[in-house]
């Protein structure tokens, strides 16, 4: 599907498709990579990038497709197959044993032996050797992994798939999880495996990283390819249409008018945890609020901070003027906070329970006296979440994902919430039924009760709020009004990094790349 | 030490490395488990030697060690197993119906269908407590109690009371001594000798540790991790069996309680713990194991020199594992915080 490069094609996929339960995820997508070259796989969050790089790595087989490697055709079935062929993959969870030394692990099911005795000393040797010749001076072979950096156990993955010959290696979201200056190292170490000879497949959500070290990139959207670029006859405006370019279409109720905002039920200044820093953010009565980012900018952090499951460490927070920054959920219900949370089956619901058990939970674990009882309303209740069931006494696993949803929120209206936080809350629901939990929503929200909604869904974010925060890396990079673009959201949840404007000193790293194209966006905060 | 060969670059990597684990070297469970249990016999020596007694006496060390014996084989193989991440529960009663097989086997045969008859049905028991956990994804825990359950069901359809006979010749195992150190140490410190070489030194010992460690990553890395628990469970069965054997050459004859009096199963996995192997797996080692059977023994030799009512006696054992445990639950989480 491409012009002849002129070094020679390594790795190709044609044509591969893939469903799940009938969902289609994947539409006949191509891509291919020459050795020595650096392929940027980029899209939004749910394109497909995981999925295609999961069929590349024998995690799922395709529907349709072929992947040749060296001219030869495979069809992978276990990730054994895919490892022999020569393909490595660094996930984003490593998979790497702790306890054990870096050679231990990079040697891990290829132990050498000799006479029948795992040879340490050979396997201690390669490893240096590799590590030397990656230029990693700092980690020795008998390191334990547990008490390596997040980077540098990065760098034994590497290592480990670099032991066994991979000839293709997928990255997925490599400098996600690093400090910045790391990931100035991981760019580094990643020209240089290039200039080996490895054909690497980089996905990233970084856009300028991406600009950066590719060659190529390639554009996922909804399970389709949009386009595959060279690098150099792009930038980063372009490569954002690619990604969002689609029409709003659902229906959502309409946004609040000014005069159904009222005051402040939650604020929050100079939040910060691990994971967060500089949070500042007001949620009002009666208004949606939208938080947009990509994966890992720290959307669910924040609301889970807010719910004291994972609380700030600095700064203060107020709930209806008392000041509060609660250390457990228990404290945050107490104070009128509710979470819907993004992992329904593990978080949100006791599947073996019945639906009357479920939406009960809450206040039967925090009673209050000036709560009505709940198990008198709760048939009022259950209408007004719309939940279809066979009854009360139904177990929830048998629900559909839209009615489970229905009585996790129903669980927390229960408790008279006064702030309600949404983290996904239509993902895996039908269509039919997220149009009910919008409408619920908007409902609520004109009933009074403050909400913020965490969405990686641009279309209902944007379609939902009343304003949108964007966060990027742990703060919040600007806010947006209601109805922004989606490509608006996502240049600034994009290039955010270092976003002047936002004044929070901290993480000023010299080591930090510059940035290497000037950003037009700058100050839209 | 083998940074020597390496490179200078490495060299030097490997030496920074070492540092932290010179400073960790007393937090390693192993070592400090034979540091209590050193700590364990000064202090039984001073109590002892207070009430006027000698706790140090050659017969009473020498007592010790014998005690060790049994507890020491049962709790190396069930090593073994826990670094997968399993258990076994089923051990009291194959040590029971061990004893009861090799006597009457013996009575009629010579010793070397015996000892046979004891490895074959011990890899039998292991072979299938690893296949119900693997194949049939039983939780360790409740397949091996099943196992248990059927063992206890068949010696109490076929067995009485003792049964069998085992001749003189066998009961050198159980009695002799060279010099003043009994024979059946030797056999203890060979079983754990070759355990430690199986676990640290081979390639399916790698699997072991990988496999409790993290399945999941193990089997990324092409580890075969369903082969390597059952390996481990009917290693840690064959341990069970010479237990079986060393017991039977004590007893002179086969017994229905000869594990379950002494409770091998709840007070193997005990020591095991004692010694620093995390339950969870992927963690610990046989060396520590024995460090924790040691530590049991010689508390029990000081509770009996000082004649401490059993209530007491298993209080304190409690008391100590609990505070083992809880120890090195705390050094793990400073670790990794």
């Amino acid at each position: 599907m491409h012009a002849k490069q002129a070094t020679h094609t390594m790795l190709a996929m044609h044509g591969v498709s893939k469903s799940f339960l009938g969902v289609r995820v994947l539409h006949g997508v191509s891509l291919d990579l020459a050795a020595g070259e650096v392929h940027a796989l980029v899209g939004e969050n749910g394109a497909g990038k995981s999925t295609l790089m999961k069929v590349l790595a024998g995690e799922h087989a395709p529907d349709e497709g072929v992947i040749t490697l060296d001219g030869k055709r495979h069809r992978f079935s276990h990730p054994a197959q895919a490892q022999a062929a020569g393909i490595g993959i660094i996930h984003q969870e490593f998979a790497l044993l702790e306890h054990r030394t870096v050679a231990e692990n990079v040697f891990l099911g290829r132990e050498p032996t000799r006479y029948g005795l795992v040879d340490r000393r050979a396997m201690e040797d390669r490893t240096a050797r590799l590590l030397t010749d990656l230029g990693e001076h700092g980690i020795g072979p008998r390191t334990y992994v547990r008490d390596l950096s997040v980077a540098r156990q990065q760098t034994v993955e590497i290592v480990k798939a670099l032991a066994s010959d991979v000839r293709v290696l997928v990255m997925d979201e490599p400098t996600a999880p690093l400090a910045d200056h790391e990931a100035g190292l991981l760019h580094a170490l990643v020209r240089r495996l290039a200039a080996r000879g490895l054909g690497i497949l980089y996905i990233s959500h970084r856009l300028r990283e991406v600009l950066d070290l590719s060659q190529r990139v390639t554009v996922l959207k909804d399970g389709r390819q949009v386009t595959t670029v060279r690098t150099q006859d792009t930038d980063t405006d372009r490569i954002v249409r690619a990604m969002v370019g689609r029409e709003l279409s659902a229906y959502y109720p309409p946004r609040a008018r000014p005069d159904e905002v009222g005051e402040p039920r939650l604020v929050v200044r100079g939040g910060g945890n691990a994971r967060l820093t500089g949070i500042d953010l007001t949620l009002r009565a009666g208004e949606v609020t939208g938080v947009a980012g990509l994966q890992g900018a720290g959307r669910t952090s924040l609301a889970r901070a807010l719910f004291g499951a994972a609380p700030f460490t600095t700064g203060t927070m107020t709930v209806d003027g008392a000041a509060l920054r609660p250390t457990s959920p228990r404290q945050a219900i107490r104070a009128g906070v509710a979470l819907v949370t993004e992992d329904r089956k593990a978080e949100g619901l006791a599947l073996r329970q019945s639906v009357r058990d479920n939406a009960l939970l809450v206040t039967r674990a925090v009673p209050d006296r000036e709560r009505p009882a709940a198990a008198e309303e709760l048939t009022a209740l259950l209408a007004k979440v719309r939940l279809q069931a066979r009854g009360e006494h139904q177990e929830t696993r048998y629900l559909s994902g839209g009615n489970q949803q229905k009585v996790v929120i129903a669980k927390w209206l229960a408790a008279r919430p006064r702030v309600l936080l949404f983290d996904e809350p239509t993902r895996g629901v039908d269509v039919g039924a997220k149009a009910a939990i919008h409408t619920l929503v908007r409902d609520l929200a004109r009933e009074g009760l403050a909400v913020l909604i965490v969405s990686s869904e641009l279309p209902e974010l944007i379609g939902m709020s009343d304003r949108i925060l964007v966060m990027a890396e742990g703060r919040i990079a600007g806010e947006l009004p209601a109805g922004a673009t989606e490509e608006a959201v996502m240049r600034l949840a994009t290039t955010a990094s270092g976003t002047p404007g936002t004044t929070t000193p901290d993480r000023a790293d010299p080591d930090a790349p510059a940035p290497t194209t000037p950003d037009p966006q700058e100050g839209a905060a | 030490m083998t940074g020597t060969a390496l490179a200078p670059q490495p060299a030097r990597a490997a030496a920074k490395s070492r540092a932290p684990r010179g400073r960790g070297r007393l937090a390693d469970p192993a070592v400090g488990v034979w540091l209590a249990a050193g700590a364990v016999t000064a202090l039984g020596w001073i109590v002892v030697a207070a009430r006027g007694g000698d706790f140090l006496t050659l017969a009473n060390v020498v007592g010790i060690l014998q005690n060790c014996v049994a507890l020491g084989l049962v709790a190396v193989g069930q090593t073994a197993v826990i670094l997968t991440g399993s258990l076994d529960l089923s051990v009291a009663y194959l040590i029971s119906l061990g004893t009861l097989v090799a006597a009457t086997t013996m009575e009629d045969g010579s010793v070397v269908t015996g000892v046979l008859a004891v490895l074959a049905l011990s890899a039998a028991v292991g072979l299938a407590n690893g296949l119900i956990v693997t194949g049939l994804k039983v939780n360790a825990f409740i397949a091996t109690l099943g196992t248990a359950f059927i063992l206890r069901g068949w010696i109490e359809d076929n067995y009485t009371g003792p049964a069998g006979k085992v001749p003189a010749s066998f009961q050198h195992l159980g009695y002799d001594r060279m010099g003043p150190v009994p024979v059946s140490l030797f056999l203890l410190l060979a079983v754990t000798a070759v355990l430690w070489l199986i676990t640290r030194r081979t390639r399916f010992g790698h699997h072991l540790y990988a496999t409790g460690g993290d399945e999941h990553a193990a089997r990324l890395s092409g580890v075969r991790t369903r082969r390597t628990v059952i390996a481990a469970h009917v290693l840690c069965s064959l341990c069970v069996g010479a237990a079986a054997l060393f017991l039977a050459s004590r007893l002179g004859a086969g017994a229905p309680w000869a594990g379950t009096e002494a409770r091998y199963d709840l007070e193997s996995i005990a020591a095991v713990v004692l010694g620093g192997t995390v339950l969870a797996g992927g963690r610990g080692g046989v060396v520590g194991t024995l460090g924790g059977v040691l530590v049991l023994a010689v508390l029990d030799s000081v509770f009996n020199q000082l004649g401490v009512d059993p209530f007491f006696k298993n209080v304190v054992r409690g008391v100590v594992i609990i505070a083992a445990v809880a120890l090195y639950a705390r050094r793990g989480a400073r670790r990794s915080a």
